[in-house]
């Protein structure tokens, strides 16, 4: 298979979630003014739980478990799109011919 | 959630996004996001279906990959608080502000279906904040650097870029702080200038990653930057 831009562009975005383990473990922006305003408590848990959190289940290594939930994330996210678009792309074409 | 457990808030090394988790919204509150989000993405949906072509398919896909992979790196800002990108106003200023609702829709929805990050009643609210305010008013501040400058140099596309970035974050914080209000949650007196406040530095993380992705595929493949463009061109 020819390495097209949107290939290597699929490579870029797995790079990127090697840097995952290196992220700031901060509160974020909402998280910060939930706990300075005591509203963090009103907060609920999932009703379930797959990749909580960005840790791939079942695997010892934290950083290997968040690197590995990106690589999943990152996979699902491009077949979606690529993939639903590039139907729905056909679609259109085919009736237009 | 992350949210919901103090002691996760001491882990260095797992990345947590912003997404608004249950509770944070009242339910009226919740179902006007879903209905809302609704709208928009059903006008998104119906756009984008006569925009598509052979280059804006696979950057749909490469734009979601790349903002879902980038928006668990979270970034520090002053005072222990941490920032990631969001991504709208960067997806929107390639793909237009259609195709970057349907792009930030599906990784929001994904982050709250598969990652549990941001809740599933309060994701119709998560949507409107990160996915079409952030999209529509970062295309709509682009759409106006290029009416103002009168070209798409590159000045424009990264001092533009950078403005765009910045204030689809602070729209969206100004959005988070009018539901936590509407909630009951906390008052607007409160919520809207604390969120304004971290968000301003948020914004410049989020300004400085989109104008490094701009000048990253201005360089590698400038003509990806006219994936839109194209398309009406061939349309007319």
């Amino acid at each position: 298979m020819k390495f097209t831009w949107w290939i290597a562009g699929y490579f870029i975005a797995l790079a990127v979630t090697l840097l995952a383990p290196f992220a700031s473990g901060s509160p974020d922006g909402l998280e910060r003014v939930a706990e300075d305003q005591g509203f963090i408590d009103t907060a609920r848990d999932a009703p379930y739980a797959i990749i909580a959190d960005y840790v791939f289940p079942g695997i010892e290594s934290e950083a290997l478990a968040t690197i590995l939930a990106g690589v999943v994330g990152v996979t699902i996210i491009y077949l979606l799109l690529a993939g639903g678009t590039y139907l729905a792309y056909r679609t259109a074409a085919n009736r237009r011919v | 959630m992350i949210l919901s457990s103090g002691i996760n808030f001491l882990r260095w090394d797992i990345p947590h996004p912003l997404h608004a988790p249950d509770g944070f919204f009242s339910l009226p509150v919740s179902i006007a996001g879903y209905v809302l989000a609704a709208v928009f993405i059903a006008i998104a949906i119906h756009r984008t279906r006569g925009e598509l072509n052979e280059r804006l398919v696979p950057m749909m896909g490469v734009m979601a990959a790349f903002i879902f992979a980038a928006q668990m790196i979270n970034f520090p800002v002053a005072g222990g608080t941490s920032g990631h990108l969001v991504g709208g106003a960067l997806a929107a200023i390639i793909l237009g502000p259609w195709a970057a609702i349907i792009v930030m829709t599906a990784v929001v929805g994904l982050q709250a279906l598969l990652f549990q990050d941001g809740g599933l009643v309060v994701l119709g609210v998560n949507l409107m904040m990160m996915s079409i305010v952030s999209s529509l008013s970062g295309y709509g501040i682009y759409y106006l650097a290029r009416r103002i400058t009168g070209q798409a140099s590159k000045t424009t596309l990264f001092a533009g870029g950078f403005v765009s970035a910045w204030v689809s974050v602070m729209v969206a914080a100004i959005v988070a702080a009018f539901a936590l209000a509407l909630s009951g949650t906390s008052p607007l007196s409160l919520a809207l200038p604390a969120l304004a406040g971290v968000h301003a530095l948020i914004g410049i993380g989020e300004g400085l990653i989109t104008v490094f992705a701009l000048s990253f595929i201005r360089a590698a493949r400038p003509q990806l930057l006219q994936v839109r463009r194209e398309s009406q061109v061939q349309a007319a």
